[in-house]
């Protein structure tokens, strides 16, 4: 477990933040710009000192103001993957790859260079200066850099922040690779939705130097009160699902979940493959008798449990329908429908409203 | 043929030898004092920036003149220097590096400095989640980011070195084949009836040794750039 606890006073707002970070894979440190992720994890990683706290890494205390503790950076074991990267300019690849090996402690774990070549793909730049790289391949390098010299935890600032959207889809699976092969915890710092959701199992929420909220991503995405979720564009709830079958004739997926099955188009996977599908609350209808003849393929049979009524034209209502499901529907409706918590409902949920980017593998 | 009488290749190479003393000495704590005034605050720290860039200002005449309260058999240092180590650089050539260094101490120090704080912090910062100690970090990654730097530094005050006159005949008088560089053997031959020649050959050499320092540096430092990548 990764204990964070953090005071300090900042120009703009007081960070006042603790959570416990999850001892393998991913916590997402998610939060708007300026919600003060970014100091966290710098105070984390010893760049930026925080007035009060504690920072426990597994057994290890890095910083505590209490017991006067507080371990320079460089004995942190903490690595770094900055927002740009931060290659040295004067050396290449390779000696930007093995520059932390200089440092670590002679024991423990030893992740090969060979090996995190392969994993993030970068035998061929080797030889290579960084400023001729391409910004999804500095940053590939950047984290392969992070990895090598060993860390007991590995912080990501938004990595992808400065890649656009094709480069994005081709690192992505590459992070989930370093996570799933390597076992090194990571704080992935994120303001965006999509990536916390492929990514991240655990997450904590930030909002003006304070935590939101923080829990598994399917909980805390299928509540109504943690704000900087809900009040997304692209709020709804996320559900763990398993790949069934292939319908070939009409280029339909189907996973099986605690709600029933649910069809997606253009969906191929491994059968019995753990997927974790993301269904914006916009994209649920509801009805109040069963509906037939109806273009939808997924719907589903639920209770109203709670209502979160907002100032605006729509409202969000949180399902049962086996696991949560999020509904953003009109004030007019809600009023219209008489829906009230306790209430029978049909969720209707297009097949073709959930593309890839709303979809996960965790394992 | 252009050839060199013996009191002018003595002059050459008593002014190579004094500035090659002179930078390579002050070079050490020029990057300290540089690195001190571009990173850190300290009280006191206006002053220091204003004594190291007192020999840019003052007339090197004063300068040499304090050296000589300084550093003389009488003086401040010099006594002490001397009663305990036997150390006496009044009147030798060490004297005129001595000068020397102080005069070019202010050029060396910006130029280092200005490139120290061209220097990316959060370079540092990344090479020290890498494991690296400070010392570490200044040797690996700040050193050579600032080299071009350091190369401008060193090649301006020895350029300077070269040339000084002023502070070296007050401190060190004009001595033949002790502290008699080539600016004071140059004005030596102008204060001599007749020597016109003489002065003419000499400014001749003190110009094809600047530009041969000039092009050198330019050469040296469009290697580096190429090396770092040409991305600065």
């Amino acid at each position: 477990m990764i204990d964070v606890q953090l005071q300090r006073q900042l120009p703009d707002f007081t960070l006042d933040a603790a959570f416990t970070g999850s001892a393998d894979g991913i916590t997402a440190i998610f939060g708007r710009s300026g919600a003060g992720k970014s100091s966290i994890i710098n105070a984390i990683a010893g760049l930026l000192p925080p007035d009060h706290g504690r920072i426990r890494i597994g057994d290890r205390l890095i910083y505590d103001s209490n017991a006067k503790i507080n371990l320079p950076v460089h004995q942190r074991r903490v690595g770094y993957v900055f927002q740009e990267g931060r290659l040295f300019p004067h050396l290449n690849v390779q000696r930007n790859l093995l520059y932390g090996t200089n440092f670590g402690p002679a024991n423990g774990h030893i992740i090969e260079m060979d090996e995190v070549v392969r994993l993030l793909e970068i035998g061929h730049l080797l030889d290579r200066r960084p400023g001729t790289l391409s910004g999804g391949e500095k940053q590939r390098v950047a984290i392969g850099r992070a990895i090598l010299s060993r860390p007991e935890l590995l912080l990501m600032d938004e990595p992808l922040s400065s890649l656009d959207g094709s480069l994005r889809a081709g690192i992505l699976p590459l992070i989930e690779r370093v996570r799933d092969e390597l076992g090194i915890p990571i704080f992935y710092v994120s303001h965006t939705l999509e990536e916390v959701i492929r990514l991240a199992d655990h997450m904590v929420v930030i909002e003006n130097g304070a935590v939101a909220g923080e829990g598994s991503v399917a909980d805390l995405m299928s509540r109504l009160d943690v704000t900087p979720l809900s009040d997304l564009p692209d709020a709804g709830a996320v559900i763990d699902a398993v790949y069934q079958k292939y319908d070939s004739q009409f280029d339909l997926g189907e996973l099986e979940f605690a709600g029933g099955s649910i069809r997606i188009a253009g969906l191929q996977s491994a059968p019995g493959a753990a997927l974790r599908a993301h269904i914006r609350a916009r994209d649920v209808s509801l009805m109040l008798d069963r509906p037939i003849d109806t273009s939808v393929l997924n719907v589903f049979a639920g209770t109203i449990t709670d209502i979160r009524d907002t100032d605006g034209p729509q409202l969000d209502l949180l399902l049962d329908v086996g696991a949560p499901l999020i509904a953003r529907i009109t004030r007019k409706s809600v009023h219209e429908l008489a829906l009230a918590p306790g209430k029978q409902v049909y969720a209707l949920v297009k097949a073709v409203a959930i593309d890839r980017r709303s979809l996960g593998g965790s394992e | 043929m252009f050839s060199l009488f013996p009191a002018e290749i003595e002059a050459v190479l008593l002014s190579l030898q004094v500035a090659f003393w002179s930078v390579g000495l002050s070079l050490p704590f020029g990057i300290a004092v540089a690195w001190l005034l571009a990173r850190k605050n300290f009280p006191g720290r206006m002053l220091v920036d204003g004594l190291v860039h007192l020999p840019l200002v003052v007339p090197p005449v004063v300068v040499g003149y304090l050296l000589l309260v300084l550093l003389g058999r009488q003086g401040v240092i010099g006594a002490w220097l001397y009663d305990w180590f036997g150390i006496s650089v009044i009147f030798t050539w060490k004297g005129a590096a001595v000068a020397s260094a102080v005069m070019a101490f202010p050029l060396m120090v910006r130029a280092i400095r200005q490139s120290i704080e061209a220097v990316d912090r959060g370079l540092e910062d990344a090479a020290a989640t890498l494991g690296a100690p400070p010392l570490q970090v200044f040797g690996t990654i700040t050193l050579p980011l600032i080299t071009p730097g350091i190369l401008t530094g060193v090649i301006l005050a020895f350029a300077r070195s070269l040339g000084e006159f002023g502070a070296t005949i007050t401190f060190v008088s004009n001595i033949p084949g002790e502290t008699r560089t080539l600016p004071l053997a140059l004005f030596t031959q102008v204060q001599t009836p007749g020597g016109e020649n003489n002065a003419l050959r000499l400014v001749i050499i003190s110009v094809v040794l600047a530009l041969a320092a000039l092009i050198i540096s330019e050469l040296l430092s469009r290697r580096l750039v190429r090396r770092q990548g040409g991305d600065a």
